[in-house]
């Protein structure tokens, strides 16, 4: 496998600009003799799907929900950042990209890094153009706040539903393209397998999930952008129909898959409540700018009613341990300090796993009003779910998971590395490095769709010259065939056990032996443990019903199977990363604090896995990360 | 607590449909209506039945996938949520349920609770945006929102386009899903320049649809999870007026 990050030249300010007069037009009567197909209709794929179908290209789109306005972009909460300025606090392109690598814990690459940060600012322009109604202050200028791992305030928000705003605007644009008849929508359609031909992306196999049936699409290029790979954990915040299947079928026909291992876990997550949970609620970091994150100083105190334990008694952690950030360290750092704190047996609520997420002292300074206008509907949602009122008594939270920053490869393009398949979004590893900040997810998202993807497809388009196949090609037929083989297995196994047990089983190995801390030990056990269940699996599943009908039984199988395969994956990376960084923390490799200790001698690289057949071992390349602009130093938020 | 289900059953789009019971017993007073309903699922898979379809994906009240109808009500019976979010500590322990899908005729079934709601798609996709390829834009601050304009328009785009509304509706209107569009749209300059077109298209595609008409019971508003105002309703129907007077299509 051939690792060819395809940076430019010159200065890193120059880099994209230059990049862009240099790649390769189509002209615009061309532009129309192309296909290509967009799967996922989030952020990235959505605003891909729109901009390049607005080019003049020929656009399918597909998505596994009833309608594209459903994408888990949607739930985003709290903002979008862009370097911006508007605050005059001293933000620039520079800093903002400063932090980002940085926030990553400087396993994300420079050059990318700087280009999401250049866009930030036409994102913002874009959305608003497009009638986003993102909160603005009584002159009528947009407003900011701030976000962990920063120290300017350059999130732009929309009350707590900054993600649903920004979709419905990309679905806004995506719904204009499809009235206009260049793009063709397919919802509740699932991807199954990518096709190649000669070693380029040719296309897909779907499956209508009302009907069963079981189809090809051919086109010029393919874009991925179908998410992350958090619902492997099985309770995670992400929707319940996330998953991997699109990216781990790419991976399996020779897309190369990257830091599998980096998971992000979110400190401020409502704490699971009992074995019939499905999923996990996010309560957005942006709570933390006014809420003070704290637990008892003893642990007598953990079963007392919070209102009857002085300051003096509490422990504000974050606080104490990091003074300059505060209550807005970075999301893996306040979720392992959240972790700490409860293993010490000083965590509160049933199990001991919460910690104290306090208003009190915003709502004495600022009153009730304010609190409720910027946070009202994160507070009532707290309120349906555990029954407490957030106004009168600490909000209960503990980390989930949440955000996957690895994903496959792409180069400077976001080309994977099958020619003619783009992958944007969550379902890439590029920007984040190690750990995602706050608000830089659905930057990433637009950046992908609306700025880079557009630029980069006709440079592909026109240099490639690539051919379209026909479905009738021998390689569509035999994806088909294995697509249909899998489900009539699946339907036929007809054992005692069904597909969510297994999923929680499987969700339950990963959250102990490869979550929060990992070790050589427990990960050993996580790859004995994983193959065991998986033969199980095919072994013992029931799934009911048949293929020809809506069967959400069948759809949630053929997930799970690939949950079980890249759930080793996932293992092996994080095995195989011997240092701390970011969201991937070895407790071999702390420092004496306790925080993530990285090797950058040995790791400082990009880790891409190739598949070599199944039963066969896959292997791992390098990509080495080059820092030319940020020194590599020790992360500190002290 | 224990529980007694009367759940909508239809195998297809043309299957006769028909209530049926099911006995869920021994639900966690913390879980969410849609979790206890997993629950009674596994127990059906597991004696060799068929699971009950139904829609969900983000489980937080923002995707607008969810959507059953309880006891008569759409989305159950608290105020301003999703069903996702609708725990069952709000049920009585021994209570009858009554589950049934969204019935609306440009809503059709697709199995069970599952329905077909691409015509609200349709009705988006009629002028719902603002044209403005990408590329095209000014800088974000040169056009100056007030605030109150922007909240108002906010609090008109948290619609979720769940179709609530709709099923709620004794007309099966979906005014107040086209009104809230509308009204996001139309409190912002950005709006401005399509508005008249927008209007007529959009509640144009809405009847194409086979939408009913409003007659003001004010159902849509209480079953709307967002809690959007029929209030936008009236300034649809002001707006359609001025757009059928004045707005000429150049064809």
């Amino acid at each position: 496998m051939k690792l060819d990050a395809r940076i430019p030249d010159g200065p890193i300010e120059e880099k994209w600009d230059r990049h862009k007069f240099e790649m390769k037009l189509v002209n615009p009567a061309n532009k129309r003799k192309y296909d290509i197909i967009v799967v996922g209709s989030g952020l990235a794929g959505g605003a891909a799907a729109a901009t390049l179908a607005e080019l003049g290209y020929n656009v399918a789109c597909f998505c596994y929900q009833d309608s594209p306005r459903r994408a888990h972009s949607i739930a985003a909460q709290g903002g979008i950042n862009a370097a911006k300025n508007y605050q005059n606090d001293g933000d620039s392109v520079f800093r903002l990209f400063y932090d980002t690598v940085k926030g990553g814990d400087f396993r994300s690459r420079e050059a990318n890094v700087f280009r999401l940060a250049q866009e930030s600012v036409n994102i913002i322009d874009q959305c608003v153009a497009m009638g986003v109604p993102f909160a603005r202050e009584y002159g009528g200028y947009l407003a900011n706040r701030s976000f962990g791992g920063a120290q300017v305030s350059r999130t732009f928000y929309a009350r707590g539903q900054t993600g649903q705003q920004l979709l419905l605007g990309v679905y806004a644009a995506l719904s204009r393209q499809i009235a206009a008849g260049n793009v063709a929508m397919f919802r509740r359609t699932e991807m199954l397998d990518l096709v190649t031909v000669e070693g380029r992306a040719a296309g897909i196999v779907t499956r209508n999930l009302i009907t069963g049936k079981v189809e090809s699409f051919s086109a010029h290029s393919v874009v991925l952008a179908t998410g992350g790979y958090g619902n492997a954990f099985f309770l995670s915040t992400n929707a319940m129909g996330c998953n991997v299947t699109a990216a781990y079928r790419a991976y399996k026909k020779g897309a190369g898959f990257a830091n599998p291992c980096y998971t992000q876990i979110h400190p401020t997550c409502i704490p699971v409540s009992g074995d019939y949970q499905s999923k996990l609620t996010l309560m957005s970091e942006s709570l933390r700018n006014d809420g003070r994150v704290w637990v008892p100083k003893n642990k007598e105190d953990t079963g007392k009613d919070p209102s009857d334990i002085p300051d003096e008694k509490r422990d504000y952690y974050l606080e104490r341990k990091y003074p300059s950030f505060g209550n807005l360290a970075p999301r893996d750092i306040s979720s392992r300090s959240a972790k700490e704190v409860c293993d010490e047996g000083r965590g509160v609520g049933p199990g001991g796993l919460g910690v104290y997420l306090d208003f009190r002292d915003a709502i004495e300074r600022l009153g009730r009003d304010a609190i409720e206008q910027r946070y009202g509907n994160l507070f009532d949602m707290y309120y349906r779910i555990t029954g407490d009122d957030p106004y009168r008594t600490p909000m209960r939270i503990y980390p989930a998971v949440h955000y996957t920053m690895g994903g496959l490869w792409v180069d400077y393009n976001l080309e994977s590395t099958i020619p003619g398949l783009f992958v944007a979004g969550e379902a890439n590893f590029s920007d984040h490095g190690a750990n995602r900040l706050g608000a830089s997810a659905l930057m990433q998202g637009l950046a992908d769709g609306y700025f880079v993807l557009p630029y980069t497809m006709g440079n592909y388009l026109a240099s490639a010259r690539p051919e379209k196949v026909s479905t009738d090609h021998p390689e569509f037929k035999k994806a088909e065939a294995d697509v249909a083989g899998r489900v009539d297995k699946l339907l036929s196994i007809n054992g005692k056990r069904t597909v969510d047990s297994f999923h929680r089983e499987l969700g339950k190995i990963l959250w102990d032996d490869c979550g929060m801390a990992r070790s050589e030990d427990s990960l050993k056990r996580a790859l004995t443990r994983i193959p065991e269940l998986r033969e199980e699996f095919w072994e013992n599943v029931r799934v009911p019903g048949e293929n020809d009908t809506f069967n959400q039984s069948l759809e949630k199988a053929g997930r799970v199977v690939d949950f079980l395969e890249f759930g080793e994956l996932m293992v092996r990376d994080a095995l195989a990363r011997d240092e701390s960084c970011g969201g991937h923390f070895r407790v071999d490799h702390q420092t004496e604090d306790g925080e993530a200790k990285r090797d950058d001698e040995n790791f400082a690289h990009a880790a891409v896995w190739e598949h070599k057949g199944d039963g066969e071992e896959p292997v791992r390349h390098q990509e080495e990360l080059v820092f030319e602009n940020v020194k590599l130093a020790t992360r500190s938020y002290k | 607590m224990n529980l007694t289900l009367y759940v909508w059953r239809q195998k297809n789009r043309d299957a006769p449909g028909e209530m049926v019971r099911y006995p869920a017993e021994d639900i966690n007073p913390d879980a969410s209506f849609l979790e206890m309903l997993d629950v009674v699922n596994e127990r059906l898979i597991e004696k060799g039945e068929e699971p009950i379809s139904f829609d969900s994906d983000c489980r937080e009240g923002i995707c607008g996938t969810c959507s059953m109808v309880i006891n008569g009500q759409a989305h159950g019976p608290i105020p301003g949520v999703t069903v996702c979010q609708l725990h069952m500590r709000y049920f009585e322990d021994g209570s009858t349920i009554y589950i049934e899908p969204w019935r609306a005729k440009p809503f059709p079934v697709i199995r069970d609770l599952v329905v077909d709601r691409a015509a609200l798609d349709e009705v988006i996709a009629a002028g719902g945006y603002v044209t403005a390829n990408c590329g095209s834009a000014p800088e974000a601050n040169s056009l100056p929102v007030s605030k109150e304009n922007a909240d108002r328009s906010f609090d008109a785009a948290t619609c979720i386009g769940c179709g609530a509304c709709v099923a709620a509706c004794p007309n099966g209107s979906a005014m107040l899903f086209t009104a809230a569009k509308l009204a996001h749209l139309h409190e912002l300059p950005q709006g401005q320049a399509e508005r008249q077109r927008r209007t007529k298209n959009m509640v144009d595609a809405m009847d194409l649809a086979g939408f009913g008409n409003c007659t003001n019971h004010y159902e849509c508003e209480a079953a709307c999870p967002k809690q959007i105002s029929v209030d936008t309703i009236a300034r649809m129907n002001r707006e359609y007026l001025r757009a059928r007077w004045s707005y000429r299509d150049e064809g």
